[in-house]
């Protein structure tokens, strides 16, 4: 293969590239899941959240052949299931965390109900941006070859750190996740505030899920999404709720998940499965080194149900 | 703009004429009527469950009175919401504070306002905020988080948010029960100053005579819902309020407790070297070192959030120690179980429902938690529920405690009832070390009168008490030796018999070094 050409130099280039590929998936479900927590909820059911996007974005792309408004549908349907999230955790003496393992199973079962037919056809999927064709290298190409959602995660990662900052919204999502009992002093309606966090954040996991159809790897079927809905979880715990680390470490996660395939590239084919369970490895590793049973994390919401 | 409230045009008069409130059959507020002039210092006095909080959240739009009306500067206003409340220019300080832990002094000020921009330019809120910050008596600083700050500093951030929306009338819930005696002086002192120049009526509520007669000019007292009382506090002294907020002078008599001596006691419980962790991996206690024998209480004072509950939690074995040792009678001492039973070590921690009780659990249950793996209640790995019952009757005839049944879920019980069953469980046989937090929070006057009997008692027969307390006067009345605790140190070693509440207040805020050195 080409990749012979660089050697062992290609293995951080493949690395890189792949991490840009595989960490925007997790970089809209991190930000998503970093808005929800900041409300003061969490919602573990953006695995499920994330499979009904890929699969709803790749069926509206294949029927209306065009990929944007299958990823706009796949945000919409994303954002139902949020909204149900939410609606449901605004009841009396309902668990976040059982309605969320709940909107998981739900959201994985119908998706795969409902995508049974779209398994074969091919959809139009998301064009890239060319942003290495100065390179003769066909490797650096390859790694530079990004997608627009890859650039408005980014995007919308500085936006939401601002907005956290310095907007009105921001800093009203903030007061409700850090104390309810402040934001019901001031007159701010703690659970409709929260809802409407958990169904945003519910429509960019879903954007996220429709980058894996329609992207990479670029096609519909049940063994699409490897965790990724699961591992934001604790990719936001890692990056301590803050949209910008949250970039960071999806690069960090996406690397991970690109080690295996990179290695491979090279003729390194021994412990091929082994390296592919990086991105697993990783965040165990990460949720035992960031707990501890004497002391909650910093900077954690207040509200949040899994530090109180 | 930076402020978009009216600008300050001086203090309100405020009239609550007639209120009553019901919750379901139990009326909280009988035909109550409260008048604060302008430029008033108005103390609103009553013991826990007068109907205080009551009245003053009909006032403020949190609830809605049955009956009843409200007037502001003579012109009746129907008050719905707390933003009806706001617009008026009515405040209130809460005694849990309101603020946002992890957000900036700035951010909490900011966000305080019933308008927010949608867009906060920061620069020009900050330059905003500086100018403000010249104007008021104490500045805090902007880019702290409250989380960092101390109890004393949260009260006055919580009081810079009503001067910084420039309210004319403010209601204050016990705003001292966090703040060392000076910071409490400081703070009403500063509020009464400014009551005198026109710009804010207060009303205090309290149940501290002794800050009723420091600050208030006007007073008026609740019991049980209804008025018992009002006039001038020059006219008033403070057995005659007293009467007026308990309703019979015996109970408002201070309890002398009768003292056994005990000379030469040998040291039960002591303590060398003990560092414990808080929740966010920072040392609380450090370092701290004492010993208490058989049949004195040892008092640690202290402001709240100074390393007591760390403390607390790591002698009961709630909490991992970090360094040092904890020994009881000689021994090391790691709180399990079988050490609590052979050491006879018993506890009375503070939040009694949380900490000592399972709500869900029967009063019963909760009676037995010491010892039902043990006989008689116990028969191999069988419980005897016939014994079990027997034992949570026998105490709650013994402990006066009023339940619906032995079998009632604990979490049902008043907080004093609460109480006196975890004192039942803990004082009904013979104890040798006995750790007590905050033993009569939020109880009424005769709750707390029969609780401080029971630890009396239980040091006239023998145990070492480590009583840990909020409350000053509380200390001074029980203890045989104090310890002031600061920054999880401490700091002080003093008796009751000796002891200047003014130094005691000094140590507790940590500045009595440049105190001393003034002196």
């Amino acid at each position: 293969m080409e990749s012979e050409a660089l050697g062992w130099y290609g293995v951080p280039i493949a690395v890189l590239g792949g991490a840009i590929r595989v960490s925007t998936p997790f970089l809209f479900v991190s930000l998503g899941e970093c808005l929800t927590e900041r409300s003061g909820r969490i919602n573990l059911g953006l695995e499920g959240v994330l499979v009904m996007g890929a699969m709803s974005g790749y069926a509206v792309s294949f029927l209306t052949g065009n990929a944007w408004v299958g990823v706009l549908v796949a945000g919409l349907a994303g954002m139902a299931l949020g909204l149900l999230h939410g609606l449901v955790c605004s009841l009396a003496r309902v668990s976040d965390i059982a309605v969320g393992i709940g909107l998981m199973l739900l959201g994985t079962g119908l998706a795969f109900f409902l995508g049974k037919p779209y398994v074969q056809p091919k959809a139009p999927t998301l064009p890239a941006l060319h942003l290495g064709d100065w390179s003769a290298s066909p490797q650096i190409q390859a790694a530079l070859q990004i997608n627009v959602l890859f650039l408005a995660g980014i995007a919308l990662a500085i936006a939401m750190a601002w907005a956290f900052r310095a907007t009105r919204w921001g800093l009203i999502v903030r007061m409700v996740g850090d104390s309810a009992d402040a934001a019901r002093a001031m007159g701010y309606p703690v659970a409709a505030v929260r809802t409407l966090c958990t169904a945003a954040g519910g429509f960019l996991a879903g954007v996220g899920g429709s980058f894996l159809s329609l992207y990479y790897p670029g096609s519909w079927n049940e063994g699409l999404s490897s965790g990724q809905g699961l591992m934001a979880v604790a990719l936001v715990i890692f990056a301590r709720w803050r949209p910008l680390a949250c970039f960071w470490a999806a690069l960090l996660f996406g690397g991970a998940g690109a080690i295996g395939p990179a290695l491979q590239s090279v003729g390194v084919t021994g412990g091929y499965y082994l390296f592919n369970a990086a991105p697993y490895v990783l965040t165990l590793a990460i949720m035992i080194f960031t707990s501890s049973p004497n002391r909650t994390l910093a900077g954690a919401p207040g509200e949040l149900s899994v530090t109180r | 703009m930076a402020h978009p409230q009216p600008p300050h045009s001086g203090a309100l008069a405020i009239e609550c004429l007639h209120m009553s409130k019901r919750f379901g059959a139990f009326t909280a507020l009988d035909d109550v009527t409260l008048r604060v002039r302008a430029g008033a210092f108005h103390a609103l006095l009553g013991e826990n469950g007068a109907g205080k909080s009551t009245l003053v959240k009909c006032l403020v739009g949190y609830q809605r009175a049955d009956d009843g009306q409200v007037t502001v500067d003579g012109r009746e206003r129907d008050i719905r919401a707390p933003h009806d409340a706001h617009a008026l220019g009515i405040g209130m300080v809460y005694q849990h504070f309101t603020l946002v832990p992890s957000m900036s002094v700035a951010e909490n000020l900011v966000m305080s306002r019933d308008q927010v921009p949608a867009v906060v330019n920061w620069r020009r809120e900050r330059e905003a905020l500086r100018a403000f910050m010249d104007t008021v008596p104490f500045a805090l600083p902007l880019d702290a988080p409250v989380s960092t700050l101390a109890a004393g500093e949260k009260q006055k951030c919580e009081i810079l948010k009503q001067l910084y929306l420039r309210r004319r009338f403010v209601v204050l819930d016990e705003p001292t029960s966090v703040l060392t005696p000076q910071e409490a002086d400081e703070v009403l002192g500063m509020l009464r100053q400014m009551a005198e120049r026109g710009e804010v009526s207060v009303l205090l509520i309290t149940h501290k005579l002794r800050e009723v007669m420091a600050f208030a000019d006007r007073v008026t007292v609740l019991r049980r819902g209804r008025l018992a009382g009002e006039g001038e506090v020059i006219s008033l002294d403070p057995a005659a309020l007293a009467e007026m907020m308990v309703g019979s002078r015996e109970v408002a008599q201070t309890a002398r407790h009768a003292r056994v001596a005990h000379a030469d006691a040998p040291a039960r419980l002591s303590v060398r070297g003990l560092t414990v962790a808080d929740d966010t991996g920072l040392e609380a206690v450090s370092g701290v070192e004492f010993e208490v024998r058989a049949g004195e209480i040892l008092g640690v004072a202290g402001v709240s959030g100074n390393g007591q509950r760390e403390l607390v939690e790591a002698l009961i074995g709630q909490r991992a120690v970090a360094g040092g040792e904890i020994r009881v009678n000689g021994e090391p001492y790691a709180a399990t179980r079988a050490q609590m039973a052979r050491h006879r070590v018993f506890s009375l921690p503070e939040e009694p429902l949380r900490n000592a009780c399972v709500g869900a659990l029967g009063v019963a249950d909760n009676l037995a938690l010491r010892n039902f793996d043990r006989a008689p209640l116990a028969f191999g790995p069988w419980l005897r529920r016939g014994a079990l019952r027997a034992q949570a009757r026998r105490l709650i005839a013994e402990f006066k405690v009023k339940t619906t049944g032995p079998e009632a879920p604990m979490a049902t019980l008043s907080g004093g009832n609460v109480q006196r069953a975890v004192l039942a469980r803990e004082l009904s046989g013979e104890v040798s070390v006995l750790i007590v937090a905050n033993p009569v929070f939020g109880l009424d006057l005769a709750a707390v009168a029969e609780i401080h009997t029971r630890i009396m008692a239980a040091r006239n027969a023998c145990a070492a008490v480590l009583l840990v307390s909020e409350d000053l006067d509380e200390l001074l009345e029980l203890c045989d030796r104090l310890l002031v605790m600061f920054e999880g140190r401490m700091v002080h070693h003093t008796t009751p018999a000796g002891a200047d509440i003014a130094v005691i207040g000094g140590h507790m805020a940590g500045h009595a070094h440049a105190r001393e050195a003034a002196a």
